[in-house]
C-alpha cells in the first residue's frame, strides 16, 4: 500500500469564471521517498500541497494518507510553507516546543525533544534569540524543526528554500537529505528550482501548466546517501536537461506565449 | 543636539517662563499662580492625605472602566472578527464614534441609575471600549494566512488558535488599543466628576474653583496633568520594550 | 456610497431603543418615536432658537480658530524636522490629557461666557489638526519636491500644484477629527459654567429630572455630529482615494 496516493484529483476555484488550477491528477508515494515537484509558475503546485495536506478539499478525486482518506489535516502530518511562519512573539526554543506544548506534552519530554531539533538544524546559538533577530535561512530552519519535534511521517515542503541565496539553497538541500535519512519519513518538496528537484529527490514529478497534471515522472537513481556534491556528475547535467526539456514548452505556454 | 535634550529644554523653558510672569504679576495670581506654588500646594495635600479618598476614587473608577473596556473590547473585536457580517453592518458605527459627543450620555445616565460611580465608569467604559475594539480588528486583519495555515497543520480548534496565534501575533495593535483605552478612561471618568458628582478628583478640582480657592484646583490639576503624563509615558517604555523582540535588527 | 449599510445599522439602533423603552418604562426612557415627536416640538419652539444659535456660534468660532490655529503650529512643524521631532511627543502628550481639567483655567482668563466656551472649543479641536496637519506635510514625498525644483517651478506654483494637493488628504482628515472633538468641546463648556445653550440646556433638563428633553437634545446632539462625521468622512476617503 503507498503512503500517499491521490486519484482524479482536480481543484476548481468557483466564482463567476471558475479557475481549474489543478488535475486532473494521479500520484502514489511510497513510504520513506523523496519526492519533488518542478513546474511553471502558477501551475497549482501550492493548490497541490494544499490538497495533499487536507488545508483544501479536492474538487474531484480523492487523497489517501496511510490508506485513509484525507479530510482535514491528518495526524502524523508536517508542512513546511514558503512564507516565514515563525511566531515573531515567541523564543526560537519556544517556537519548536509550541506543537508539543500544544499536544500536552509533559515540559521534561518537551525540553528533551526540542533540545535534540536545536541541536540537530545547527540552533544552538541561537535558542533563546526571537525570529526578528535572525536571517531568512534560520527562521526556516526553525520552521523546520518546529515541523520535525512532532516526528511527521509525511513532510510537505512548499518551496521552502525560495527567498535564500543559491549557496545557502545547497547547504540547506543538505540538510534537508540528512533530515529525511534520520526520520525515514516521506518527503514532497515543491521547487521551481530544477537543480534543486534533480539533486534532492528520488522521483521528480514535472508539472505542466495551469491546469497543472504531471507530465512524467522521472526517477533519478540517486543512492540514499547522497549530498550535494552530485551536482557535478554528468548524469546530473542529463537529469536536468531532459527535465528543463519537458519544462520549457509549458513555461513559454504559462507566461502567454507558444 | 539630541532631540529629547531640546525637548525637555523647552517644556522647562515654558514652565519658567510662566513662573516669572506669574511672580512678576504680570498674570495675576487669581488667575493663575506660579508653578511653583502648584507643586507646593500639592505636596501639602499629598502629606496630608486631605483628598487621598477621592484620589482612591478616582484612580478606582478610571482602573474599572481600563479594565472591563479591555476585556469587552478584545472579546468583542475577537468574536466581530470571526463574523464579517455583523462587522460590516457595524462598520459605520465606527467610524462615526467617535465623533458623537459621548457627555452628552451622561445626563442620561444620571437620571437612569443615580449619582453614584457607575454613570462616571460608563462614560469612561464607553469611550475607551470602541478604541479597544479597533484596535484588536485591526491587528486580528493583520494575521498573516500563512500562520492560520500552521495552526490548521498543528490541529488547533477555533478557540486554541484565537489564543495561541491570533491574539499574540495581533498583542502590538491590542496593546495600541489598551494605551487609548487609558487615556481615554482619564478622559471619560475625570470628565464625568467634573460635570457633576459628589466625589474624585474631578470633583475636588470643580469644587475648588467654586470656592475660589486656586492653591487647591492648581495643586489638582496638577496632580492629573503629572499622573497621565506619567502612565502615558510609562505605557509608552513598556510597549517599546515589548515590541523590540519582533522588530527587525 | 452604499446606503444599506448604515439605514440598516441606524435601524437595528432604534429597534435597541425601543426594547430597551419597553424594558425599563418611562421612569427613565422614552420611546424613539416619543423623543423624535418631541424634538421636533422643541425646534419649533421659538424660546429654543436663541440656544441652538448660542451653540453653533461658539462651536464655529471655536472650530475656525482650532483650523487656523492648528495649522499655523502643524504645517511649519511639519516642514523643519527638527522642530516637528521636539515637538511631536509633546502635542500627543496634550492630546491625552483629560482637557476638561484645564476648563477652570479658561474660565479664570477669559470669564465666564461665550469666549471661554470658544477658546474650549478650540483647545480641543487645535490638537488633533496640528498634529495630522505636521505628518500631513512631513510625508510629502520628497521626489515631489525634487521634481518640482527640477522643472523650475516658482514657490507659488510648487505650494498650490504640490504641496497642497499632496499634503490635503491627511490635513483633512486632521479636520474632521478636529471638527468632533471642538463640538465636544463646545458641548462640554456649556454643560457648567453657562446660561445658554444645548450644553446648559442638557444640565438644566437634567436637575429637572426632565428625561424627555435630555432624549430630545441627545438625539439631536448625536444625529448632528455623526452626519456632519459621516459627510466629511465621505470626502476623507474620496481624498485619500485619489492620493
Amino acid at each position: 500500500m503507498s503512503h500517499v496516493a491521490l486519484r482524479g484529483v482536480t481543484r476548481v476555484y468557483p466564482g463567476k469564471t471558475p479557475v481549474h488550477a489543478l488535475g486532473p491528477l494521479d500520484l502514489e508515494l511510497a513510504q520513506g521517498e523523496f519526492f519533488a515537484v518542478v513546474g511553471p509558475s502558477g501551475c497549482g503546485k501550492s493548490t497541490l500541497l494544499d490538497v495533499m495536506a487536507g488545508l483544501a478539499s479536492p474538487s474531484s478525486g480523492e487523497v489517501r494518507f496511510e490508506g485513509k482518506k484525507v479530510d482535514g489535516v491528518p495526524d502524523g502530518i508536517g508542512v513546511v510553507f514558503q512564507e516565514d511562519a515563525s511566531f515573531p512573539w515567541l523564543t526560537v526554543h519556544d517556537n519548536i516546543a509550541f506543537g508539543l506544548r500544544r499536544r500536552g506534552a509533559a515540559e521534561a519530554e518537551v525540553a528533551a525533544q526540542v533540545g535534540y531539533a536545536i541541536e540537530f538544524m545547527g540552533l544552538k546559538e541561537f535558542a533563546h534569540a526571537y525570529p526578528a533577530q535572525l536571517s531568512g535561512g534560520m527562521r526556516q530552519r526553525v520552521c523546520i524543526a518546529r515541523t520535525l519535534v512532532l516526528k511527521p511521517r509525511l513532510i510537505l515542503l512548499d518551496e521552502p528554500f525560495g527567498a535564500l541565496d543559491q549557496q545557502t539553497r545547497l547547504l540547506m538541500g543538505d540538510e534537508l537529505l540528512r533530515l529525511w535519512r534520520e526520520t525515514g519519513a516521506t518527503i514532497l518538496l515543491i521547487t521551481h528550482s530544477l537543480d534543486e528537484a534533480a539533486m534532492l529527490a528520488d522521483r521528480v514529478g514535472v508539472m505542466s501548466a495551469r491546469p497543472g497534471r504531471f507530465l512524467e515522472l522521472i526517477a533519478t537513481g540517486w543512492p540514499r546517501s547522497r549530498d550535494s556534491t552530485i551536482v557535478a556528475s554528468e548524469s546530473f547535467g542529463r537529469l536536468t536537461s531532459r527535465i528543463w526539456t519537458l519544462l520549457r514548452g509549458e513555461s513559454l505556454r504559462a507566461m502567454g506565449h507558444g | 543636539m539630541k532631540v529629547s535634550l531640546v525637548r525637555w529644554m523647552v517644556i522647562v523653558g515654558a514652565v519658567g517662563l510662566l513662573e516669572i510672569l506669574c511672580r512678576l504679576g504680570v498674570i495675576p495670581n487669581f488667575t493663575v499662580i506660579p508653578p511653583s506654588a502648584m507643586a507646593q500646594s500639592l505636596w501639602k495635600i499629598l502629606a496630608s492625605g486631605k483628598f487621598s479618598h477621592d484620589i482612591a476614587a478616582t484612580l478606582v473608577n478610571v482602573g474599572i472602566a481600563i479594565v472591563s473596556a479591555m476585556i469587552a473590547g478584545v472579546a468583542l473585536g475577537t468574536a466581530l472578527h470571526g463574523w464579517p457580517a455583523a462587522r460590516r453592518t457595524l462598520d459605520p458605527l465606527f467610524a462615526t464614534y467617535y465623533a458623537v459627543p459621548m457627555y452628552a450620555f451622561y445626563p442620561l445616565l444620571i437620571v437612569i441609575f443615580g449619582l453614584g460611580d457607575f454613570p462616571q465608569v460608563a462614560i469612561g467604559f464607553l469611550l475607551a471600549v470602541m478604541a479597544v475594539i479597533i484596535n484588536t480588528l485591526n491587528g486580528l486583519d493583520r494575521v498573516p494566512a500563512v500562520l492560520l495555515k500552521t495552526a490548521r497543520v498543528h490541529g488547533l480548534g477555533f478557540i486554541q488558535e484565537a489564543f495561541h496565534i491570533r491574539l499574540p501575533y495581533a498583542a502590538p495593535y491590542v496593546f495600541t488599543g489598551f494605551k487609548l483605552a487609558v487615556a481615554y478612561s482619564f478622559i471619560g471618568v475625570i470628565g464625568a466628576e467634573f460635570i457633576t458628582s459628589s466625589r474624585g478628583i474631578g470633583y475636588e478640582i470643580s469644587f475648588a474653583y467654586n470656592n475660589f480657592d486656586n492653591p487647591v484646583m492648581y495643586a489638582m490639576i496638577l496632580f492629573i496633568l503629572l499622573l497621565v503624563i506619567t502612565v502615558n509615558m510609562s505605557l509608552h517604555a513598556w510597549e517599546k520594550r515589548l515590541l523590540s523582540r519582533r522588530r527587525r535588527a | 456610497m452604499k446606503w444599506r449599510d448604515p439605514l440598516i445599522l441606524v435601524f437595528l439602533i432604534f429597534v435597541l431603543w425601543e426594547a430597551l423603552y419597553l424594558l425599563v418604562g418611562d421612569v427613565a426612557l422614552r420611546s424613539p418615536a416619543t423623543t423624535v415627536h418631541n424634538l421636533g416640538n422643541l425646534l419649533n419652539d421659538p424660546r429654543f432658537l436663541p440656544h441652538i444659535n448660542e451653540t453653533a456660534i461658539a462651536f464655529a468660532q471655536g472650530f475656525a480658530i482650532a483650523v487656523v490655529v492648528g495649522l499655523l503650529i502643524g504645517v511649519p512643524l511639519g516642514a523643519a524636522r527638527f522642530a516637528g521631532e521636539v515637538a511631536e511627543p509633546i502635542l500627543v502628550a496634550i492630546y491625552s490629557i483629560p482637557k476638561v481639567t484645564l476648563y477652570p483655567v479658561i474660565l479664570l482668563v477669559f470669564g465666564i461666557g461665550m469666549p471661554a466656551k470658544v477658546a474650549f472649543g478650540a483647545i480641543h479641536g487645535i490638537v488633533p489638526i496640528s498634529i495630522f496637519a505636521m505628518n500631513a506635510v512631513r510625508n510629502i514625498n520628497p521626489t515631489h519636491l525634487r521634481t518640482a525644483r527640477a522643472m523650475r517651478m516658482s514657490w507659488l506654483a510648487l505650494t498650490l500644484k504640490i504641496l497642497i494637493p499632496a499634503a490635503l488628504p491627511e490635513i483633512v482628515s486632521g479636520i474632521r477629527v478636529g471638527f468632533s472633538l471642538a463640538l465636544i468641546g463646545t458641548l462640554l463648556g456649556e454643560m457648567f459654567g453657562s446660561q445658554r445653550g444645548l450644553g446648559h440646556l442638557l444640565m438644566q433638563a437634567m436637575s429637572l429630572h426632565n428625561i424627555e428633553r435630555i432624549l430630545a437634545l441627545t438625539l439631536l446632539l448625536v444625529v448632528f455630529a455623526a452626519g456632519v462625521n459621516a459627510l466629511l468622512l465621505a470626502l476623507d476617503r474620496r481624498l485619500h482615494a485619489r492620493a
